[in-house]
């Protein structure tokens, strides 16, 4: 990394839920322009890590700094206007079933008073670059899978947002079609020189869309490296989670006992 | 004796969180009236869903209900020879009780239903954290316009609820029973006062802040994926539909008392 000033900067970020703590003292830069991804087993808190960012959950101390300036003091008004800057790719999409596709990719843009012309056109420009510029009337229902990832990547980018989050781009798609939202989320990156986060369980994904990797195991960041070092890199953690193996330093014994039993019995 | 200690100290706590809930809710709803953006086409949209759409079965409920009320009465009345007092007991009952209460009861199981089925769908598909990514105030999008909906047209409904309700009664006395036509309609105005209608409205606006506040609550609270859209939407119905009856009594009370 260099030495210009992060675009998010996460100090200390601690979340709990009851008593079971899921991030523990997080600390982690996304510098402007870059694309960092999270990896990390499931139930690690890469999703909540996320929404804490988004401030769709509240941690329970850190700092969440974006561009110096600290977004959990923000007032809830002030921090939906932040939000402009912001596209957030959802896992399921999270389309808007009573809205029309166009309707959806362009809502950012409806809400800030932009004309239902003007609005559609642009909806229309980005359902082009995403290869979908024929559904604009059609309803979220009448989409398969892999077209409304694609309908989510539009909305995500229609407001050209300065920040885009991914949260797992590619679950749930066949190897084509996550190869295509990769490739849409890698041009995006370049024509824009987008700040991105993205996280994801898809190794191949991570490595094709990412400038840095940052393992996430037991609540806290355990290693950073860039992405082009992900198979060569020698921690014993990240061995363990890139090569899939049950043993190793992650400690998956408990449930691996528990499969163990269950199946015994 | 503990595991009963135990049980009614959860239940406390529920009912506490609940209470909250709900009182928070409509206190952030509230305080985001005194400003835009308002979200007409969405409050449009919700006024057509919960008016427009639940006419229906409001007029067929009042209809019966009429009917039921004249032909209970006149039973009744022509016991000691006061069958001319139909009019006035079916009219004072569907103004002053029936009306409200019976459309509250049916708007809260249609629109209660529907507001916490949509909203915890919302939820549990992230839809409303997508709404909140996209700088926009779910509680303004959401809430707001549904909650002024349905207070706005609960006491519409229910001023037609009242004149069909009152047709029905009219109907029966008239062309079954054989009662005079204008002794049944002096009857059924002379002795109602204006206050008699607007009681009743207030009681609907008031019934409709309930089934508003509670339908949105319950969905957008939601968690669970879809077993969870069910209970809320179960608890919706129920608590809407206990909290119209149980209130009714102490609006009554403070009302008429």
């Amino acid at each position: 990394m260099n030495n210009e000033a992060p675009r998010i900067s996460i100090r200390g970020l601690c979340k709990s839920f009851n008593n079971n703590v899921v991030l523990e003292d997080i600390d982690l830069d996304l510098m402007p322009g870059h694309s960092t991804t999270v990896i990390g087993m499931s139930g690690t808190g890469k999703s909540v890590l996320i929404k804490c960012i988004l401030g769709l959950l509240k941690p329970d101390t850190g700092e969440i700094l974006v561009d110096g300036e600290n977004w959990l003091s923000l007032s809830e008004h002030e921090h939906l206007l932040r939000m402009r800057r912001i596209g957030m790719l959802f896992q399921g999409a999270a389309l808007f079933d009573s809205l029309k596709v166009w309707e959806n990719v362009s809502f950012a843009l409806l809400r800030q008073n932009f004309s239902n012309k003007a609005a559609r056109e642009r909806a229309i420009e980005v359902l082009e670059w995403v290869g979908l510029h024929d559904i604009a009337d059609l309803m979220p229902a009448e989409l398969s899978g892999g077209m409304a990832k694609r309908v989510g990547l539009a909305r995500t980018i229609c407001h050209k947002p300065d920040i885009v989050f991914f949260d797992e781009p590619t679950t749930g798609l066949d190897p084509i079609m996550s190869d295509v939202i990769n490739r849409l989320i890698v041009r995006l990156h370049k024509g824009s020189g987008t700040t991105m986060l993205s996280i994801t369980h898809d190794l191949k994904s991570a490595a094709m869309i990412s400038d840095h990797i940052a393992l996430l195991c037991h609540g806290r960041i355990h290693r950073i490296i860039p992405a082009n070092e992900l198979h060569s890199d020698k921690d014993p953690m990240l061995r363990q989670f890139v090569e899939g193996r049950a043993e190793g330093p992650i400690n998956c014994s408990q449930w691996g006992k528990k499969i163990e039993e269950a199946m015994n019995r | 004796m503990i595991k009963l200690l135990t049980a009614t100290g959860k239940l406390t706590e529920n009912f506490c969180i609940h209470l909250g809930l709900y009182a928070s809710t409509f206190s952030g709803t509230v305080r985001r009236m005194g400003s835009g953006p308002w979200h007409l086409r969405m409050l449009l949209q919700q006024a057509e869903e919960v008016g427009v759409q639940s006419l229906p079965v409001v007029m067929l409920t009042a209809l019966f209900t009429g009917m039921v009320l004249a032909l209970q009465s006149y039973i009744v009345f022509h016991r000691f020879a006061a069958e001319s007092l139909t009019g006035l007991v079916v009219s004072m009952s569907l103004v002053r009780e029936l009306g409200p209460v019976l459309v509250g009861l049916m708007v809260a199981g249609r629109v209660g239903a529907s507001f916490a089925a949509e909203l915890g769908t919302m939820r549990v598909t992230e839809q409303i954290d997508a709404l909140w990514t996209l700088s926009t105030d779910p509680v303004r999008y959401l809430v707001m316009p549904r909650l002024i909906a349905v207070t706005l047209m609960m006491p519409l409904l229910v001023v037609i609820a009242d004149f069909i309700g009152i047709y029905g009664g009219y109907a029966i006395s008239v062309h079954l029973l054989d009662q005079n036509p204008v002794v049944y309609l002096e009857n059924t105005t002379i002795y109602m006062e204006l206050e008699d209608f607007y009681s009743g409205l207030v009681k609907a606006a008031f019934f409709g802040v309930l089934i508003g506040i509670i339908g949105c609550t319950e969905g957008f609270n939601c968690k669970g994926g879809a077993a969870g859209v069910g209970t809320a939407t179960t608890r919706a119905v129920v608590i809407s539909c206990m909290s119209i009856l149980v209130s009714d009594y102490f609006l009554t009370a403070w009302m008429f008392g």
